[in-house]
């Protein structure tokens, strides 16, 4: 195998504004995120040899339509992906194969999701058969907070900390759906979504689109961002069962899938010691609980259960040992489901190119994305790093 | 005639709700005492199957023959409801369905036809499940005087309580009725109804039952009657020469007319007292009249884990007024939330959803849910036995889940992974609770429900509720 290493760059990116855009359709939001990623890269659609398209919801679209039909790129190959809430990250998985195959030399990658088109009461809840259901987003997510809390003691307060981190970090950042910090008690004493999880420890429901333009380093090097194009140092991607619910053998503390695609990504980018290593990390909060379950599967602590410590000790933060969410997360930038993957790759590139919208981390070696899908079933790690 | 009983089941759904409440919320005189209030995830169907799994405990239901189903509000006007029962009370493929229903009498007329069957030799095994939900009208006592309760009688030819008598009455009194197109029970005249309809034609068919079999109304331990009201049953007893003591509690005080189950539970609840050598009368009406004799000539099997009527009665919880009554009656008519379903994907996973059967892995032996083709745990494919599981389990994770069907709920679902007895491993919306009282390593069993109308048809599958004892 020889991996995808180096092998591809990010040459332009662009994220729409997150939040409840009732005023704007996936069309305008895609065309805006796409728009802006061309522009950053110094290019045009026609410039585009391939697209890949994210999103989750068919009332968002379906097929490679979803993006050709907007951008009125018609002739031009487009693929749709769908991979749960990693959808996003997963398309640009696809594309990077695309591009690092050679079959294509300039692929736009972009995400959509118009959610508040069905209504601001949480995710439209889908189910695929007449009896077995899953629960609510926050009630899958909360099965494995709960055994945390049984299992390992977290406190309604580990969360709570997790919850004012990415207000804080989310308030400086333009692009994000909710832009005002909270207080501990604002989260403590918020109304409960689903046990152990309330309304601050839920992902915004947002509307939003992201895009990518990628292509292999050595055209990049002829492109805008000649001199800070941001290379793929690893990308993997790990599917666990979809129906966690009847595994007998399944502890529910953290997501086996993260674990997986986190050690399958280190070992590519050749990371040893991704505490030391690792400068930022865009992980997948869609719950606050979930934060502190990514950092102990992506080998952030050393003990999973100590993960509520490492945020309360303040090594999460922006200024700290590994800034997590640095742009305020799911949690607080929003989470329109197709396109979070490609927003978290959009915040770690601006971020390693040193024009962070909001709070910069300050001189970043390598750069972390996480994108989960499911219940906690598929997971996707991609490492980035600017180019020497 | 060597017919009769041999084992049987009660069922009286956990919340309860004061007559005085109801009154109270609309102005109008209260009843004396409370009722069974079914929970929105019950239906007569869902009762009478808890009252049959509660007949069959001890017993292997591959012996049943024949299941009957009986109920005045059968939760289809068009579909058997015995086929249902059958595969949830996971009854053999070739096992001989009815429905019984229009008349509270369904039971008996049900029983007869069991009872003639095992005479004929038709069938060795007869399983009888009744439940009923009777609609009363809102701001009438009929509200207030209807109970929701299951109840099931398992009829063997060879059976310790031997049927040795039986007398029908015909009684064509127009009341109470239900046409299709009414939503609630319907009464014309109650003096009518009650005096020369139900009380002469019991009467009568207990008097012609007890001259048939030559036996007097001191010889009878108990009598287990029907009772429309809380009032003309003693009417019953006298004419019929029984005496007050002799009457069995007519159970509607607790739980109120419970219609198609009505006699089978206060049998039922006679049976948890009758000792072997003892006698029982048991009469019931509707559109006429059947009475019937029952001789326990042997012990009945008391098996471990059949709960008695007593259990079910103090296993309750008193709706805190008349607001959640009517929420679980859905007297709003609120839409059903939108869910998505398919008779085919139903149809196809009955074993799973129906019948509670989970699989073995032949290679590594861990028992698994939903069965699948390749195992979870080791990636043997096909290599799977199918097993019954068990319908007890503690709880490994749960949430309380606040967001249904796009609604934020006040009162949030708990949803729990549970570990079977046995092994297995599933996830259950817990019902029957406060949600607050769900914890982890809390024993819970399962129990049948109405999930929802996804597809316009009833999607019943099981629920898990805190055991009741």
């Amino acid at each position: 195998m020889s991996g995808i290493r180096d092998r591809v760059a990010i040459i332009g990116v662009g994220c729409t504004k997150f939040g409840e855009i009732w005023e704007k359709d996936q069309e305008d939001l895609l065309v805006e995120a796409a728009y802006e990623a061309l522009d950053d890269a110094g290019m045009t659609p026609e410039d585009v040899d391939a697209v890949w398209v994210s999103n989750f919801f068919n009332f968002t679209g379906q097929s490679g339509g979803t993006a050709i039909e907007p951008l009125a790129l018609f002739g031009k190959p487009a693929t749709r992906v769908e991979n749960f809430c990693a959808s996003g990250m997963d398309a640009f998985r696809n594309a990077c194969f695309a591009v690092a195959s050679g079959v294509y030399d300039v692929v736009l990658v972009c995400g959509v999701e118009k959610i508040l088109d069905q209504g601001a009461r949480g995710l439209p809840q889908e189910s695929y058969h007449p009896v077995f259901q899953g629960a609510s987003a926050p009630g899958m997510f909360a099965l494995a907070a709960s055994r945390a809390f049984h299992e390992w003691g977290w406190t309604k307060e580990d969360l709570a900390r997790v919850a004012v981190k990415n207000h804080k970090n989310g308030a400086a950042h333009p692009k994000a759906h909710f832009r005002r910090p909270i207080t501990l008690e604002d989260a403590l004493s918020a109304p409960m979504i689903a046990w152990p999880l309330g309304r601050y420890d839920c992902c915004a429901v947002s509307d939003g689109a992201a895009a990518l333009v990628i292509t292999r380093p050595e055209i990049a090097k002829d492109t805008r961002h000649k001199d800070d194009y941001v290379l793929v140092k690893a990308n993997a991607l790990a599917v666990y069962s979809i129906q966690p619910f009847y595994v007998g053998s399944y502890d529910w503390l953290g997501f086996p899938a993260t674990r997986a695609a986190a050690r399958m990504a280190y070992e590519e980018a050749g990371i040893r010691d991704p505490r030391k290593e690792i400068s930022l990390a865009e992980v997948h909060d869609c719950f606050t609980s979930t934060e502190l379950f990514n950092i102990g599967d992506l080998g952030l602590v050393e003990d999973p259960k100590d993960a509520p410590k490492f945020v309360a000790d303040g090594l999460a933060d922006v200024e700290g040992e590994v800034a997590i969410n640095p742009s305020g997360g799911l949690k607080c930038f929003g989470h329109p489901i197709g396109a979070t993957g490609c927003r978290m790759l959009y915040e770690v590139t601006k971020q390693l190119q040193g024009r962070a919208d909001g709070y910069q981390v300050r001189d970043p070696r390598y750069g972390l994305a996480h994108n989960l899908g499911g219940p906690g079933a598929v997971a996707s790690v991609t490492i980035l790093a600017r180019r020497d | 005639m060597k017919a009769g009983i041999l084992s049987y089941g009660a069922y009286i759904p956990f919340y309860r709700i004061s007559r005085a409440e109801m009154g109270k919320a609309w102005g109008i005189p209260s009843l004396p005492g409370e009722r069974a209030v079914a929970n929105r995830d019950e239906d007569s169907l869902t009762m009478a199957i808890e009252a049959g799994l509660e007949a069959l405990v001890g017993i292997d239901p591959a012996s049943v023959d024949a299941v009957f189903f009986c109920s005045t509000t059968p939760p289809y006007a068009e579909k058997q409801c015995a086929s249902i029962a059958a595969l949830a009370l996971d009854l053999r493929p070739e096992v001989y369905t009815a429905d019984f229903t229009g008349t509270t009498r369904a039971a008996t007329v049900a029983l007869r036809a069991a009872l003639d069957a095992v005479e004929s030799g038709s069938a060795r095994r007869v399983l009888v499940i009744a439940g009923d939900s009777r609609p009363g009208e809102p701001q009438t006592t009929w509200e207030q005087l209807l109970g929701d309760a299951g109840a099931a009688v398992l009829v063997d030819a060879e059976a310790p309580a031997r049927v040795s008598g039986w007398a029908s009455m015909v009684s064509e009194v127009v009341g109470p009725w239900r046409r299709p197109q009414d939503r609630y029970v319907r009464s014309f005249e109650p003096k009518l109804e009650t005096e020369y309809g139900y009380v002469r034609a019991t009467a009568q068919a207990c008097r012609a039952v007890l001259e048939k079999c030559g036996l007097e109304p001191s010889q009878f331990f108990r009598a287990a009657l029907y009772s429309p009201d809380l009032r003309s049953v003693a009417d019953v007893a006298r004419q019929a020469g029984l005496d007050r003591s002799q009457l069995q509690d007519p159970l509607l005080m607790t739980v109120g007319n419970a219609g198609a189950a009505h006699a089978l539970l206060v049998l039922a609840a006679a049976l948890d007292q009758a000792q072997e050598g003892q006698r029982l009368l048991l009469a019931n009406y509707g559109d006429g009249a059947d009475a019937l004799v029952l001789e326990l000539e042997g012990p009945l099997p008391r098996p471990q884990g059949r709960r008695s009527v007593a259990q079910y009665l103090a296993s309750k919880r008193d709706l805190p007024g008349y607001g959640a009554f009517a929420a679980m009656r859905n007297l709003a008519d609120r839409p059903e939330p939108r869910v998505h379903s398919s008779p085919v994907t139903y149809w196809r996973d009955v074993a799973v959803e129906l019948r509670w059967h989970g699989a073995r892995c032949l290679a590594c032996g861990v028992v698994q849910y939903p069965i699948p083709r390749v195992c979870r745990e080791c990636n043997a494919r096909d290599n799977f036995q199918e097993v019954k599981l068990s319908r007890r389990g503690t709880v490994f994770t749960y949430t309380l889940d606040h967001l249904y069907a796009n609604e934020y709920l006040d009162t949030p679902i708990p949803r729990a992974v549970i570990d079977l007895e046995g092994g297995g491993r599933v996830f259950l919306e817990v019902t029957d609770c406060d949600p607050q009282e769900v914890r982890w390593g809390m024993t819970l069993e399962t129990t049948f429900r109405r999930l929802h109308e996804g597809a316009e048809f009833h999607n019943y599958y099981w629920r898990a509720r805190p055991v009741r004892e």
